[in-house]
């Protein structure tokens, strides 16, 4: 009996989850520009091909978003490593402080940094201060996920590797860091996303040459959504979808 | 010089806690030594400083002759099986073991073969392919001396190898362990704080208390010559008795004094327990203390309030003296 309000439970956190996934995408197909089904299509996608604006804040977004995962992940796992080798409580409050500051505040005083930098180096906003933004920001986010993974992981690890022969560095890149993989990849996972749908932060500290997705989703929403954008969408849903299940794939192998 | 390892006066405290005071030990080629004493008592982190986790304060640590003290984990071919084996856990027992031979046996050729060997030697053959996660905590112990073994370490440390296995197999591992140990002619120093452990598989025993060493010795001389009245009833209980003590087993009980020489004293049974292989007597004598004995089972048994006469050999008393 329990099991079963258990399953009804689980099924509708689950539906409540996806159904707007599910209908957007559903939508994405559909021959009218209304939120009523006239029949199969794939005119948006033909729409959406052809808006330029459109598909360069996408491209703009995918780079941003690959680039500051690769850098937020690197630094917050070696700084997620170093506070769990070394207790760093000061580094890892300032990381919690990051975490629950207002985002405005965090892209107004983003902002503020990079033209106080900028009044003295040759530098202008745009796509490079975006990614460094977003580095900013998702390194606290990678951290706490690598140290979820950390807390359950054996100390003694580290020293075994050590007694069979393993430099330091060695045990690092032969035992912590395979163990800790499934946690980077989540950490990783998390920082795209965080990096990709982020908009507060990405339209003060972006210029005025540089759009992402996000922004320019925004704008268009003002004057009622174009179901090139649900085309859009769908078909970021399923590029997240398979890169998801492409990391389960991977943690898989290992257990 | 046959000591394999030997450690010098050595010191460890972590701030205010000086965990390991002034410790020195010699370990002979070969033989089975036991850290024995207390929790807390300073055991595994003298285990850690001759493993290289930990560097002494002050004192040497000698592998063959070779001051090692400072030395680097990778730099010392000493090899320790923790006490939750620390088993790679994304690593088969196969890699697990292969992972010591690649860094620091000099033995890639026959890699494979090393490995068949060891995994024979534990008994383990035909589970190499699984991962930790799939191993009971009996088969992780055993693929963890073997991933010890087969870099054929100087020196084996084991830190409470019997401590997480249930009581049952605790007694058949002990054996296992001391057997093993004998064919493959490695120095083994395992850690305890359970001295019928230690007295059943060590050739010598060192027993600690509050980070200082307190005797060094065969289980036998140790229990017999105790130095302190910690070792004393550490190793076994003692009826004190102002300046010296009784061991229960040696305390005889008849109706009658004896007439051979023996201290003989006037008692009465308090109670009398039968624990199969011996009774468990607790007698009152005259003088108003009470005397623990552990009398054979073939003897006369004895029921509370009975008078009896109490009495041992001086030779069994153990003389030392009382606040040490
Ligand atoms: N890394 C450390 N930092 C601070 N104190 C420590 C550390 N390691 C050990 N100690 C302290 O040193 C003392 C000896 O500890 P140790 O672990 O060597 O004892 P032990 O004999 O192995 O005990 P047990 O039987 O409980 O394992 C203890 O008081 C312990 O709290
Ligand atoms: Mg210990």
């Amino acid at each position: 009996m329990k099991n079963r309000w258990l399953a009804a439970y689980a099924a509708f956190a689950y539906l409540f989850l996806h159904v707007p996934l599910l209908v957007l995408t559903v939508f994405s197909f559909n021959a009218s520009r209304f939120t009523h089904w006239e029949g199969f299509s794939l005119k948006w996608y033909a729409v959406l091909l052809e808006d330029h604006r459109l598909i360069e804040a996408a491209l703009n977004s995918i780079l941003i978003a690959v680039a500051a995962t690769a850098l937020a992940t690197v630094i917050g796992t070696i700084a997620a490593y170093g506070i769990w080798k070394r207790s760093a409580p000061v580094l890892e409050g300032s990381l919690y402080t990051g975490l629950v500051t207002p985002e405005i505040v965090t892209g107004v005083s983003l902002l503020a940094l990079f033209q106080g930098l900028f009044h003295y180096f040759n530098f202008r906003l745009g796509l490079h201060t975006v990614i460094l933004a977003h580095v900013t920001f998702s390194i606290a986010y990678v951290v706490i996920v690598i140290q979820a993974r950390l807390k359950t992981m054996d100390k003694s690890l580290e020293e075994a590797a050590m007694d069979l022969g393993a430099t330091e560095f060695g045990a690092f890149r032969k035992v912590t860091l395979p163990v800790l993989m499934p946690g980077v990849i989540a950490a990783a996972l998390l920082a795209f996303t965080i990096s990709f749908d982020d908009y507060v932060i990405t339209s003060l500290v972006s210029g005025v040459d540089t759009e992402t997705l996000p922004m320019v989703i925004y704008t268009m929403a003002r004057k009622g959504v174009s179901p090139a954008v649900n085309a859009m969408s769908a078909l970021i849903v399923i590029g997240v979808g398979a890169l998801i299940v492409a990391a389960e794939k991977l943690q898989q192998q290992h257990t | 010089m046959n000591h394999v390892l030997e450690v010098r006066a050595v010191s460890k405290s972590f701030g205010a806690n000086h965990a390991v005071r002034d410790v020195s030990l010699n370990v002979e080629r070969g033989e089975l030594f036991a850290l024995l004493g207390p929790s807390g008592c300073g055991k595994t982190t003298v285990l850690r400083m001759i493993a290289g986790f930990e560097t002494p304060d002050r004192g040497d640590v000698l592998l063959d002759g070779k001051q090692i003290a400072q030395l680097k984990p990778y730099e010392r071919n000493v090899s320790t099986v923790f006490q939750n084996y620390a088993l790679f856990p994304h690593l088969t027992a196969r890699q697990n073991i292969e992972f010591g031979l690649r860094h620091k046996g000099n033995a890639i050729g026959d890699l494979a073969a090393r490995t068949q060997k060891v995994l024979e030697l534990v008994q383990m053959l035909g589970k190499e392919e699984r991962f930790p996660a799939r191993l009971s905590g009996g088969e992780k112990q055993r693929i963890a001396l073997a991933r010890s073994l087969a870099i054929e370490p100087d020196l084996l440390l084991l830190d409470e190898p019997l401590s997480a296995l249930d009581p049952k197999l605790r007694k058949r591992v002990r054996g296992e362990l001391k057997d093993l140990q004998r064919r493959v002619g490695i120095t083994f120093i395992i850690v305890t704080h359970d001295q019928e452990e230690a007295m059943a598989m060590a050739d010598r025993v060192a027993l600690m208390n509050k980070g200082i060493l307190e005797q060094m010795g065969t289980p036998e001389a140790i229990y017999l010559r105790p130095k302190t009245r910690f070792v004393a009833s550490f190793l076994g209980s003692v009826n004190w008795r102002g300046e010296y003590g009784v061991r229960p087993e040696v305390v005889r009980i008849s109706p009658t004094a004896p007439r051979n020489g023996a201290r003989s004293h006037r008692a009465q049974i308090h109670s009398s327990l039968f624990l199969g292989n011996c009774f468990h007597v607790e007698a009152r004598l005259e003088d108003g203390t009470a005397l623990t004995a552990e009398i054979p089972r073939q003897d006369q048994t004895y029921l509370p309030g009975e008078n009896v006469h109490v009495w041992w050999h001086p030779d069994d008393e153990i003389h030392l003296p009382a606040a040490s």
